[in-house]
């Protein structure tokens, strides 16, 4: 590993050294290294590119990190993670992903996970997405996240991208089984000519489901973002998604949330809000001696914290 | 000592086009470790007082003087850094930062929790139990309010303008807004309140009425003007 890869991992996982455990690290489309443990295994796919993930039967505080490096240009990259949770686990996966494009060509990760979460499970699944470098070149992630969560399991979704991505467009399916709740906190900073689409799909199909998406956004420079969901409820069930966007400078946020109550047993609530920062509260700051970019900075911080 | 010199403040009326005066030809003088608060029916210019010498607002004509500076055309932030130190009557939220978060920023340092437990514990809210709090919708009325009034207390200063500290905070706890003021008892305190028993700390009443001043004097014979004039309570509501 040279510089730019530590940097990277730091940025995207958090990682200053060989983590404990299991872990995959991938670098432009291969592998770096590796450790698999008999609590959580890894597994290279045989028919595509990717790995399995197969985490034992009540496996409790354990965390796996799978960061995907990629500091070339004129690449695309595409792996198919697939996440076994075993019932009764209780595992934290940490999945960054930073890409280092110095060049003029684009450079592209689409990483297409499924989690099968079984009963009484729980997943902290942490994604952070970051690019940075010198070049022209594009810096573009195309994420899909299906998640599939049966009786009583626990899924938190904790997905940041904070800066210098070109273009990404994300998608995340998920179906709720009974008891079970998805947990949801996106977190997307985009500036300059940069595109952001999220979509959320998720289906509340057992009875006392829950999901709770919160996204936060901040659009400055003259980016854009849309964000779109979909909840539906096929049972008695409760669902909450809150869109909340800052926007800057020339920049544009768009919010299409939609909910489906199938069944008349289902609680939906949907709430967006797009605007720019309270005068007020840069003017609160102010009176604390911050200048009006500090509290523009302070408001902005906080609100993606 | 702050001082304002034949300061006015008037506004276009929206729906007339025509000017007017929320403050006319106001001179008053706020002597150093005293306590003035300031009544008066509402709409008669308090808050905009406040937000003149906070600097949220340009007198249309007049000068602000602190020390003997002229304070007149330094912003918010240059005023706050001279030591004006400002609690809103309305506290505004702040979806994601922490109650930690603003007092460090108030206090321009990384607080202790030692330090966080005594601005907290002087609005009588545990810092344990609120220092991680977002300082959203989650919080009330009331617990904002004394949030607002920790953030002066870690912000500190020499000039400490306070518009109806009161509002929102149960009466058992008008102790702790008593003990604050004592504690600030060697600054310039500015206070903004309709409460008999906030007029009851200060030093010096300043009444206000329509876009001027009344009278102002000391505590005692204000007391006695307004018990003279008792109807000052229920004066017309002028709208701005």
């Amino acid at each position: 590993m040279d510089n730019t890869d530590k940097e990277l991992l730091a940025t995207i996982a958090d990682l200053h050294d060989i983590p404990e455990g299991s872990f995959n690290i991938r670098k432009n489309g291969k592998l770096l290294a590796r450790n698999s443990d008999k609590d959580i295994e890894i597994v290279s796919k045989t028919d595509k590119d990717g790995i399995d993930i197969i985490v034992r039967p009540g496996v409790k505080n354990k965390s796996v990190h799978i960061p995907v490096l990629l500091t070339v240009g004129n690449f695309q990259d595409t792996v198919y993670n697939d996440f076994y949770i075993g019932d009764g686990a209780d595992v934290t996966i940490i999945a960054g992903c930073g890409i280092h494009n110095d060049t003029c060509d684009s450079a592209e990760h689409d990483g297409i996970h499924t989690f099968y979460v079984g009963k009484n499970a729980k997943v902290r699944y942490v994604e952070r997405h970051y690019a940075n470098g010198s070049g022209t070149g594009k810096k573009v992630f195309d994420p899909t996240t299906k998640i599939y969560l049966k009786e009583k399991a626990c899924f938190i979704l904790e997905s940041t991208q904070l800066g210098g991505v070109t273009y990404t467009d994300r998608k995340t399916y998920a179906t709720v089984g009974k008891e079970a709740t998805l947990l949801v906190k996106e977190k997307i900073l985009t500036d300059h000519e940069e595109r952001a689409v999220t979509d959320f799909k998720v289906t509340l199909r057992g009875k006392g489901s829950r999901a709770d998406i919160v996204s936060r956004s901040v659009a400055r420079g003259n980016s854009l973002q849309h964000f779109r969901s979909d909840l539906i409820g096929k049972n008695e069930c409760f669902g909450h998604v809150e869109c909340d966007g800052i926007v800057l400078e020339q920049a544009r946020i768009m919010s299409t949330p939609k909910i489906d109550a199938v069944s008349t047993e289902a609680s939906l609530v949907h709430e967006a809000a797009v605007g720019k920062i309270a005068g007020e509260q840069l003017v609160k700051l102010m009176s604390l001696g911050l200048t009006e970019q500090e509290a523009e900075n302070a408001v902005i911080q906080g609100f993606l914290s | 000592m702050v001082e304002l010199k034949k300061v006015s403040y008037s506004v276009k009326d929206e729906a007339t086009g025509r000017k007017q005066d929320i403050l006319k030809d106001v001179s008053l003088r706020f002597e150093d470790a005293s306590i003035t608060v300031i009544t008066g029916p509402n709409g008669s210019g308090k808050s905009t007082l406040i937000k003149l010498l906070m600097g949220l607002e340009k007198p249309t004509s007049g000068q602000i003087l602190f020390n003997g500076e002229d304070v007149t055309p330094l912003s918010v932030t240059e005023r706050a850094k001279r030591g004006f130190t400002i609690a809103f009557q309305q506290p505004v939220r702040f979806k994601g930062i922490t109650v930690k978060k603003l007092l460090s920023l108030a206090s321009g340092s990384q607080p202790d929790i030692g330090q966080m437990c005594n601005c907290l514990s002087a609005v009588g809210l545990c810092a344990r139990d609120y220092i991680d709090r977002q300082v959203d919708g989650t919080l009330s009325g009331g617990e904002l309010k004394r949030i607002e009034l920790a953030m002066a207390i870690a912000k500190g200063g020499e000039v400490f303008l306070l518009d109806e500290p009161e509002a929102g905070i149960d009466l058992w706890s008008f102790e702790d807004l008593v003990r604050i003021f004592n504690r600030l008892h060697d600054k310039t305190v500015i206070i903004v309140s309709h409460q008999h028993r906030i007029l009851e700390t200060a030093d010096k009443i300043v009444l206000f009425e329509n876009d001027r001043i009344v009278s102002a004097g000391k505590r005692e014979e204000m007391f006695a003007k307004l018990a003279e004039r008792p109807a000052l309570c229920a004066m017309r509501v002028k709208e701005v």
